[in-house]
């Protein structure tokens, strides 16, 4: 077989392997059970707890989590904003950067907090150093989040009665300390061996072999990157992200950082098989994830081995396959793959330029943020993942005529209300804006890089990138002006909270309702039976959805390049 | 919402602490034990010193040329073309290199010249280049520095950069590292 499809089948294998004895480990956490790190972390999370005056050993219903976690975030806006808009005062800025602008710092703020990690600066020429270690911050405690309210929904789904489900700043603490902060530095120290930078020194100035004189931006790229890819947030530490050889060293590098921003969405699944000891359900919903991941990733990988269309009509020959945008020591399988496993989980981090994809391979990225559950971000994409669940159990049970029930709890009308609402408003956002920004061309014809069928796509994939918390871009687009920054700031608050707020609602509900024993007559929530049904209610809303919106971009490029 | 806001303040300063001081030190400490301590990695020619993962514009014949880039290599300001496969003005530009290239090379055929040396990557600054990239220049190379062919092969052949574990990935070539070969060479000849 070919070294760079071998390549694919290692990223995908080690993952695996790492995921499952890592959702252990994080099923431990939730259940308080006790695991071989506690000597450690015991005294830490005291510190933070007795610092903020928080009692961790209270307990909170479905609403006080929410606005526990609302409130935080609200927090980290003020203070994300305060930061942003005065770093050119602040220390740690060796090479001079000025303060953003509002509106920038609107979009990037919300954009931090909300793990989307869409950038409309670049990060050579518009951050400071402390400007990245407090982005650094957010990337830890957005994953946190998102962990930590997942958490929420894992109590939620156990087999009792119960109006409380554990502490929400308990959850987020041992989030936060016992699995990103750990695993992050081990995954750091691998890449600061491997070539990546981690000084505090500002650009350096050499000469070029040839003789042209060079300034070479460095930075504490190897701590940022680290986090950025375990906590699925995806901004890069320069403008080319992970395409950059110092964000991005060697193949080894491109591994790591694979294997690393999959491993939690990988092992959240496993992790809800623990903790509310259903093992099955985790094979279930690891299946379902996998078959759609691999639909999107397998065609998108032999598309750009297979090259350009464009560049053969030239008349030259394509060894290496389609080259525009992606680098050499990746080459086109592993760029391919890396951009499918970025755009289904939230990363949003490239190893090349998206826009230069073929028109196929850049729908696969758009489908696979449309979806926003094949793994999905962290802790996130599984209450994505739960709405459909939900919608599933409600349609199986009219298909038999009986009473829905999930995890034996009766799904009612209001349940099904919020879910119908949550899964509608993801398709919503992405049209809507799209339609508008189509529709006001004095504002975005002049930010497009490209005219025709692939400049709407630029724009259909902003807003589908906003509204999946996934942050990645065809960065053609002009995208730092006051349209861009506010429109797609609002559509990341929206898409990243309402779509929290939803699940946790449902699962709050139903973990107060009376508990019905499994008899012979239940649906069957774990088998592969309902796993087809839950694949289909996730195909057929995409389709719906997004077919047409798709059929103008992507598709449309793709006929007039044959 | 009053009950949460003092805690949630304190515990995001003490989360700023942990997460973006404690931690970036303990990175920091580790970077101390690296290769050049953190700085990048650097190789060294007669006392001169460079990025050996910062790709550098190569234009002139006496050497190996590297790849096109969207921001003419500069290292403070990565980035790609972002130009869609089909963008007129983008295969315009494709066309203008090949072109130039032939003009450069007379002796190769254009069916024969790799697109990866002819398309601008996506940091703008890729080090590498494909083997075939390498080979397709080595009649210019020789003749310009009136070398045998066969020397600059075995050159290339040298600097030829396995995939991981011989299993994973790709082949490349380093063009500053084949350069630099190259320059070395060329002295001892002398």
């Amino acid at each position: 077989m070919n070294t760079e499809l071998q390549g694919i089948l290692l990223m995908f294998l080690l993952v695996i392997a790492l995921g499952i004895p890592l959702g252990r480990y994080i099923g431990k956490i939730f259940n308080y059970e006790p695991t071989f790190l506690d000597k450690l972390f015991n005294p830490i999370d005291n510190i933070f707890f007795r610092f903020s005056g928080i009692d961790p050993r209270k307990e909170m219903n479905w609403k006080q989590h929410l606005i526990a976690l609302l409130t935080i975030n609200l927090v980290w806006f003020v203070f994300a904003m305060l930061a942003l808009t005065n770093m050119s005062w602040l220390p740690l800025n060796p090479d001079g950067i000025p303060s953003m602008s509002a509106d920038l710092a609107f979009n990037t703020s919300v954009s931090f907090i909300t793990n989307t990690n869409l950038q409309h600066y670049s990060g050579e020429s518009g951050m400071s150093y402390f400007g990245q270690l407090i982005l650094m911050l957010w990337q830890f405690i957005s994953a946190g989040t998102g962990i930590a309210i997942c958490a929420v929904l894992f109590m939620a789904m156990k087999e009792k009665t119960s109006q409380t489900l554990g502490n929400f700043y308990s959850f987020f603490v041992r989030s936060c300390t016992r699995i990103l902060f750990p695993i992050a530095l081990v995954v750091a120290a691998l890449l600061v061996f491997n070539g990546m930078p981690m000084t505090f020194e500002g650009k350096d100035a050499i000469q070029s072999l040839q003789g042209d004189s060079m300034q070479v931006s460095r930075g504490p790229v190897a701590a940022f990157v680290a986090i950025k890819h375990l906590g699925t947030n995806g901004g890069g530490f320069f403008g080319a992200n992970s395409a950059h050889p110092f964000e991005n060293p060697s193949y080894l590098t491109n591994v790591i950082e694979m294997v690393t921003q999959m491993l939690i969405p990988i092992a959240m699944i496993f992790a809800l098989g623990y903790a509310i000891n259903r093992r099955k359900m985790s094979w279930m919903i690891f299946g379902v994830m996998s078959i759609g991941f691999l639909l999107l990733a397998v065609p998108t990988v032999l598309q750009e081995m297979k090259g350009s269309p464009e560049i053969n009509k030239l008349g030259i020959t394509q060894p290496m396959g389609s080259m525009e945008g992606k680098e050499v020591r990746f080459g086109a399988a592993a760029s391919g793959y890396w951009s499918i496993a970025t755009t289904v989980i939230s990363t949003g981090s490239v190893n090349a330029m998206h826009d230069s994809f073929t028109p196929l391979s850049g729908m696969n990225q758009m489908l696979a943020m449309m979806i926003n559950s094949f793994y999905g971000g962290c802790g996130v994409g599984m209450l994505n993942f739960y709405i459909f669940i939900i919608l599933a159990v409600f349609i199986s049970g009219l298909m038999v005529g009986r009473t829905p029930e999930l995890l034996g709890k009766k799904v009612e009308a209001k349940e099904m209300k919020i879910a119908m609402i949550i899964a509608l408003l993801h398709p919503l956002m992405i049209l809507a804006g799209t339609a508008i920004a189509a529709s006001m061309p004095a504002y975005t014809a002049s930010t497009l890089s490209n005219t025709g069928f692939h400049g709407f796509s630029q724009m259909l994939y902003e807003f589908t990138s906003s509204s999946a918390n996934n942050g990645s871009g065809f960065e053609g687009l002009g995208d730092n002006t006051a349209f861009w920054n506010i429109s797609c700031g609002i559509v990341m608050l929206l898409g990243r909270f309402l779509p929290i707020i939803g699940p946790i609602a449902i699962a709050g509900i139903l973990a107060g309702k009376k508990y019905i024993p499994e008899s012979n007559g239940t649906l069957k929530t774990d088998n592969s039976t309902f796993g087809l049904m839950v694949f289909a209610v996730i195909a057929i809303i995409a389709a719906l959805s997004f077919f047409p919106a798709l059929t103008l971009g992507p598709i449309a490029e793709y006929f007039t390049t044959l | 919402m009053k009950t949460n806001i003092i805690p949630a303040i304190r515990l995001t300063l003490v989360s700023v602490l942990f997460f973006s001081g404690i931690y970036t030190l303990i990175v920091l400490g580790i970077a101390q034990l690296a290769p050049n301590k953190g700085k990048g990695d650097i190789v060294m020619q007669n006392g001169k010193t460079y990025y050996t993962n910062i790709g550098q514009s190569f234009t002139q014949d006496q050497y190996f040329y590297s790849r096109p880039s969207a921001v003419n290599y500069n290292a403070a300001g990565s980035g790609g073309s972002n130009k869609s496969i089909g963008n007129e003005v983008y295969l315009g530009e494709v066309t203008a290199r090949i072109d130039s290239f032939l003009v450069h090379n007379p002796d190769v055929k254009k069916s024969d010249i790799p697109s990866d040396l002819m398309t601008a990557s996506g940091s703008g600054l890729d080090p590498n280049i494909s083997i075939e990239a390498a080979k397709i220049q080595i009649k210019r190379i020789a003749n310009i520095r009136k070398m045998r062919e066969e020397t600059v092969s075995q050159l290339i052949d040298q600097q030829v950069e396995k995939p991981m574990m011989g299993m994973f990935g790709t082949k490349k070539i380093n063009v500053l590292k084949l350069n630099l070969a190259l320059d070395q060479l060329n002295k001892n000849l002398k």
